[in-house]
């Protein structure tokens, strides 16, 4: 399915990757997420944005459960991949996360050299049959990462040592080293440098090609430049989910309309 | 004087002195605290430390140089005549030292006279008896020259006293003038408070640091005595250990070998116990443990801190010896001949070792940071994948510093290698055979009646030393890897 011709696709004409209808999420007794319903578009960059606190990134660890490595938390509601629900019981969280990728805010390169921090994925699943498809994996994943040319001369070296935009790369190659076909993205620019941020964005952008990219941002404008879809979550609520261009240039909900002009947040 | 009241008074000086220092320095500033450099409280504090600090520290020089000056005196003035065959100088010294505090208790009990015990010179046998009878503990008879210098030690002791008392007081005061004259409103009396909670603390520092120099030589002196009575070779490459019971020298074998070997066999059949069971209990607690059970679990795990060492060793000699002689002893598999040997004494050391490794390894374990788990679950990795492949890898350094901060106290463990291991000093590979290590025949070789000045008795100061400098090579190993993880995330 990555090898689809590299045509412009226009948005509008992709599928639903991740459909989620009536999602709840409970922190103990706070509610941090009412009825959102929300359908996320494959082959398409989606940004979360909102003010901090309104549950965005609630959501988006929800679409890999990652929340269930959290005791308290508790989900309810029906979320959808492919068609298939994702809190079946049938499902193990852990096969899920090896389709949905995520990266993080602030980049966690294992301590680990280059090299096994792109292979830690791949092994674990099994997903290369000797040391050389391993070496394979390893370098497609890291020229996808945009990042191929700054390490190759060493891989062997730590991870930990790279800068803190080489380091945020490493990740988000690290996640697509197995093959999902869904990456999360919690604020992957906030801890980053402007250079390393376009850095960032720029691959964003080539990503989708292959993968449904979930961005949360606290950056409008990075939502504007990177995402064709946008949702604006406040207070635990979907307020507004649409075109991005739409969403920014004329907002239906008030809300939306105060915070991106920055009334709100 | 007594030296309570000496120092209740310089106390009383220094609370003085607070009171009055801050009502000057209140005073200078016509009475309004705003227009003074510094809190009023500091003016008093300054004042105080000053008749304090000064008349304390040479009440301590006073005590710590007296007794040496009084000491040199009096042996100075004792003649040669009156040390006799087979004593020495310092036996005199402390036979005058009992006749002085004698002297000293009846005159405190009211049953000589002050004059009297200064001067009585006739009747040595009166004297003595007098002693004697008011439980005073004196040799067979007071000699002349004794008696003579323990009345010049007691006068001389009286002076010193009286002198110190007059020096301290008059110290204390000058520092309380010096004080108050600096208790004006432009003083900067919070900045030297500052200087002298520096020195405070600095001073607590450095008692510690200066103990431990004090243990190093006190070990040193004995160890050097040791080697010139016995040669460094032989005790440190001798494969046999076997000091003769006579205790007055002659054929004793002081090898080290056999002892280090039964010490390190111990220690690790410990650590094989120890480190797995410890290890796997601290990452159950971090990792999958509820917070309840953890709430509970780790606070009984610890319980086995807490609990001596003699009881550890009871518990080897009475079950776990026994239980592991009736699967390994004559009626078993035959390898064992008695309760006592190295696994007994390991196994139940290895048991008191759990917690440390436990604990230990626990805090660094939580110390990982959760992005690097996140990461790893994100990746679809399962819990015992990713403590395997990130989480103990990135811990790994701390938890090598846990092991080795309890591998040095399993070196030094004693009680339980007496009751557990026995105490026969052996070079062997069979665990189930009795051997012992060096901190038990340190006890051993100090505990028995040899002469204080011999080999077999000064052995045990050679065996302290090479303990030490082994453990301490252990424990900054340790920091060193401990830190050196420390800084590898912020």
């Amino acid at each position: 399915m990555y090898d689809a011709p590299n045509t412009e696709l226009h948005v509008t004409q992709n599928d639903i990757k991740i459909a989620a209808r009536k999602v709840q999420v409970y922190y103990g007794d706070t509610h941090a997420i009412k009825d959102v319903d929300v359908d996320i578009e494959d082959k398409t960059v989606t940004a979360f944005i909102g003010p901090s606190g309104c549950g965005k990134s609630t959501f988006l660890r929800c679409i890999n459960r990652m929340n269930d490595t959290i005791d308290i938390c508790r989900v309810e509601g029906d979320i959808q991949i492919d068609g298939e629900d994702i809190y079946d019981k049938r499902v193990d969280p852990v096969q899920l996360r090896a389709k949905v990728g995520m990266v993080f805010q602030k980049p966690n390169p294992f301590p680990k050299s280059i090299y096994d921090n792109i292979a830690y994925g791949p092994k674990i699943h099994g997903l290369a049959k000797n040391k050389a498809d391993l070496d394979e994996i390893v370098e497609k994943a890291l020229r996808r990462g945009a990042i191929w040319d700054e390490v190759k001369d060493r891989l062997h070296a730590p991870g930990t040592g790279l800068s803190g935009g080489q380091q945020q790369r490493l990740c988000i190659a690290r996640a697509v080293a197995t093959e999902p076909e869904v990456l999360l993205m919690d604020e992957p620019c906030s801890a980053l440098d402007p250079i390393a941020t376009a850095q960032v964005e720029e691959l964003i952008d080539e990503l989708k090609q292959n993968y449904s990219v979930v961005i949360v941002t606290h950056s409008m404008q990075q939502a504007a430049r990177v995402s064709q879809k946008t949702a604006f979550f406040h207070l635990g609520h979907l307020v507004e989910y649409g075109e991005t261009g739409k969403i920014f240039t004329n907002p239906e909900d008030t809300r939306t309309e105060s915070y991106i002009t920055g009334r709100i947040g | 004087m007594p030296l309570l009241w000496l120092f209740l008074i310089v106390l009383a000086i220094a609370a003085v002195g607070y009171v009055l220092g801050r009502s000057r320095a209140l005073q200078s500033a016509g009475g309004d605290s705003r227009d003074l450099h510094s809190l009023p409280s500091y003016y008093g504090t300054n004042v105080a430390m000053k008749a304090a600090v000064p008349a304390f520290l040479l009440m301590l020089v006073w005590l710590l140089v007296q007794p040496l000056y009084i000491n040199t005196v009096i042996s100075g003035a004792i003649p040669d005549s009156a040390i006799s065959d087979g004593a020495n100088l310092g036996l005199v010294m402390s036979e005058v030292r009992r006749t002085a505090e004698g002297l000293d208790a009846l005159v405190a009990a009211g049953e000589m006279t002050e004059a009297f015990a200064r001067s009585a010179r006739a009747d040595l046998g009166d004297i003595t008896q007098r002693l004697q009878d008011a439980g005073q503990i004196v040799t067979s008879e007071v000699t002349q020259p004794i008696l003579r210098a323990a009345q010049d030690y007691r006068v001389m002791n009286a002076t010193g006293s009286l002198l110190m008392s007059g020096a301290v007081i008059v110290l204390s005061l000058a520092g309380l003038l010096w004080g108050l004259r600096e208790s004006q409103a432009a003083f900067r009396a919070r900045n030297v408070v500052e200087a002298g909670v520096r020195a405070l603390l600095i001073a607590a520092a450095s008692i510690a640091i200066l103990t431990t120099i004090g243990i190093v030589l006190s070990l040193v002196f004995n160890t050097i005595e040791f080697f010139r009575l016995y040669p460094a070779s032989d005790f440190f490459f001798g494969l046999e250990w076997a000091p003769s019971f006579s205790g007055r020298g002659g054929s004793s074998e002081l090898g080290v070998i056999p002892l280090l070997w039964g010490t390190f066999y111990i220690s690790i059949v410990a650590l094989l116990v120890a480190v797995p069971i410890g290890l796997f209990a601290a990452i159950y607690l971090s990792e999958y443990a509820s917070r309840r059970v953890r709430g509970i679990a780790k606070p009984m795990l610890e319980v086995l801190a807490g609990i001596p060492t003699i009881v550890y060793g009871l518990f080897a000699l009475l079950t776990v010896g026994p239980l592991l002689l009736s699967v390994f002893g004559r009626e078993g598999l035959g390898w064992m001949q008695a309760g006592t040997a190295v696994m007994t004494a390991g196994i139940v050391m290895g048991i008191m070792l759990i917690p440390f490794v436990s604990s230990l390894s626990d805090d660094i374990i939580n110390a990982v940071p959760q992005a690097m788990r996140d990461g790893s679950y994100g990746l679809g990795a399962t819990k015992s994948e990713t403590i395997k492949q990130v989480v103990l890898p990135a811990a790994l350094p701390g938890i090598v510093g846990a092991i080795l901060l309890a591998a040095s106290r399993a070196i030094g463990e004693t009680m339980i290698v007496v009751l557990g291991a026995g105490a026969a000093a052996r070079l062997s590979l069979n665990p189930f055979e009795a051997m012992t290590t060096v901190t038990a025949k340190i006890v051993s070789q100090l505990t028995g009646d040899a002469d204080f000045a011999s080999p077999e008795a000064l052995v045990a100061f050679a065996l302290g030393m090479t303990l030490f400098v082994i453990t301490l090579g252990l424990n900054v190993f340790a920091l060193y890897i401990v830190r050196k993880y420390r800084e590898q995330y912020e």
